[in-house]
């Protein structure tokens, strides 16, 4: 294994530690917030003194909560409708037509990933109050989707990369209409990449809490939003539990998305 | 598009008119940011130079110079971004280079204990902290268990407490660009610096850290700038006492319904997030070679 130009394992075994400590690091904190929502104990310690399933019922049982939780998944679904479709169109238009307009066009679309969303938020904000959107889904939606779109447009972009243009170009050959030809022969094979581009903006509304902040209350309180007021105010363990909830969705995500990047490198 | 007419400027004409026909998809997408993004920027931008009265001045600017409390708010937003990132390198640095020198299964394994954080909601990874953290939480029962301390530290509610929450969230933002561009450099450099006679060291320090230098500035300056518009955790980690930019505006908003004020913060946190990348992307193109913003 080793050769006389690379250290051993053994003699880098220190950095084999180290790694270890910071992964470590990086997925104890959230993991041991599952155990802890099984506590009997309305006070957060680690190991809990008993177990019980009653935040998980405290958490059903309250109409604050689940009402968030569906204000804030009917939220983040129809972003996924608006911001999908959207960000698929510019990439594809934006890489056919290339250029230094396409260009241009590319970085303005991809502002609201480096603008601090602070900034977006008090923007959405006064426009907001001057169009009656504020406290409504609608808003949310509009303000959620200009989030999700750079994530969808970058992801379909960088699958658009590796499908070879020829066999559109041949099916227009062909005498199919440039629509036609988008559905039934690219769409097709960059499916992989705009799946991974919904989930992550599916994500990106249903966590997204400075905006909600700003924007939703009432009946429309995302949950997000709740959270993050009733932490500043308290720890409250129901939250342990809605969390565990969060981290299992955030699991489901990642394993399918790594399945989907797996399976799209599998094809070339 | 059967038969196009067989001259020049008909040719011609129908090129342009395909090129605006493609390009025109990504218009339902401009108008969304434009609405939701650029069109209020003007108007804060434009809100920023008047004063309540609705006169035209610079007050809301001097403001921000002269009151002690917002150069307090300045300062703590650039000392705790300046903290976070620098433990973000110590603790990305290493992690990013043991990954690249894995053989590329067992890193996409380790991977995950990159991605699963990353893709963790943020308001769960800040309660998380919130809990480890706090007066009796498991971090100080431990210290007391193995008696290393007496009185519980107070980890949370402070500096301290929001610097370990945000360093924990910006780790991912660091070793995900560092990896990419540590994965892309040629271990045949290593190994020719090995064969002049350099040890492990040696062309570790001399050969693959400059080589590594472009990826570490990229991730820098996005963790630089996240950690300058960041909210929610040194908001709830900070307990109300760490108090950066985007918690000030918010106060200026909802608390004094200030807009002039708000305005005039949120286009110096914008001008400052712009400049920081810019003169990131100039140095790697000018200093490190090109390639890491591509």
């Amino acid at each position: 294994m080793a050769s006389h130009w690379q250290a051993t394992h053994r003699q880098r075994a220190w950095l084999y530690v180290l790694g270890g400590a910071i992964m470590m690091f990086l997925l104890l904190p959230t993991l041991l917030v599952v155990p802890m929502s099984f506590s009997d104990s309305s006070f957060l310690g680690f190991p809990p003194p008993g177990w019980s399933t009653r935040w998980y019922e405290h958490y059903w049982n309250s109409t604050e909560w689940t009402s968030a939780t569906w204000v804030s998944l009917r939220v983040a679904l129809v972003t996924v409708l608006v911001a999908t479709p959207l960000g698929t169109l510019a990439a594809y238009g934006l890489h056919m037509s290339r250029g230094p307009l396409a260009t241009a066009i590319f970085f303005a679309l991809a502002t609201p990933l480096v603008v601090p969303v602070i900034f977006i938020a008090i923007g959405v904000f006064y426009l907001y109050s001057r169009l009656n959107l504020l406290y409504t889904t609608t808003g949310l939606v509009i303000a959620h989707s200009t989030l999700a779109l750079p994530f969808v447009m970058a992801l379909v972009a960088s699958g658009l990369k590796s499908f070879d243009e020829n066999q559109e170009k041949a099916a227009r050959s062909l005498g199919a209409p440039r629509w036609r030809a988008f559905l039934t022969i690219t769409l097709p094979q960059i499916r992989f990449s705009v799946i991974s581009a919904a989930l992550l903006a599916f994500l990106t509304s249903f966590d997204e809490v400075i905006i909600a902040l700003l924007i939703s209350g009432g009946l429309n309180e995302t949950l997000t939003r709740r959270m993050f007021t009733t932490l500043r105010d308290q720890i409250d363990p129901t939250i342990a539990a809605i969390s565990t909830i969060l981290i299992g969705i955030s699991i489901g995500c990642v394993l399918l998305s790594q399945a989907l990047q797996a399976k799209s490198d599998e094809r070339g | 598009m059967v038969n196009p007419p067989v001259n020049g400027e008909a040719l011609r004409a129908y090129a342009r008119k395909e090129y605006w026909s493609v390009l025109a998809l990504s218009f339902p997408a401009l108008l969304l940011v434009s609405v939701v993004l650029f069109l209020p920027t003007g108007w804060l931008f434009a809100l920023s130079f008047f004063d309540d009265a609705g006169q035209l001045s610079l007050v809301n600017y001097q403001r921000l110079v002269e009151q002690p409390s917002y150069l307090r708010v300045f300062q703590t937003t650039f000392l705790l971004s300046l903290a976070v990132t620098f433990f973000t390198v110590l603790i990305g640095y290493p992690l990013a280079y043991l990954l690249s020198q894995l053989p590329r299964r067992v890193a996409n394994f380790c991977l995950l204990a990159v991605l699963l954080p990353f893709w963790t909601s943020l308001l769960v990874r800040t309660y998380a902290w919130l809990v480890l953290l706090q007066r009796n939480g498991l971090i100080n029962t431990t210290l007391r268990d193995l008696g290393l301390t007496d009185e519980p530290l107070r980890l949370v509610h402070n500096f301290t407490g929001a610097a370990i929450g945000m360093t924990h969230i910006m780790v991912p933002f660091l070793v995900l660009p560092l990896y990419a561009s540590m994965r892309a450099i040629n271990p045949n450099y290593v190994k020719a610096a090995a064969n002049l006679g350099a040890g492990p060291a040696r062309s570790f320090w001399d050969v693959f850290v400059p080589l590594s230098l472009p990826g570490l500035l990229a991730g820098i300056s996005l963790v630089f700038v996240l950690c300058l518009g960041f909210y929610v955790t040194p908001a709830l980690l900070g307990g109300g006492k760490v108090i950066m930019i985007a918690l000030r505006i918010d106060m200026n908003l909802r608390l004094y319904n200030s807009w002039g004020a708000a305005s005039a913060l949120g286009v110096v946190l914008l001008i400052a997030t712009g400049l920081i990348l810019y003169l990131a992307n100039r140095l790697t193109r000018a200093g490190f070679g090109a390639g890491a913003f591509r």
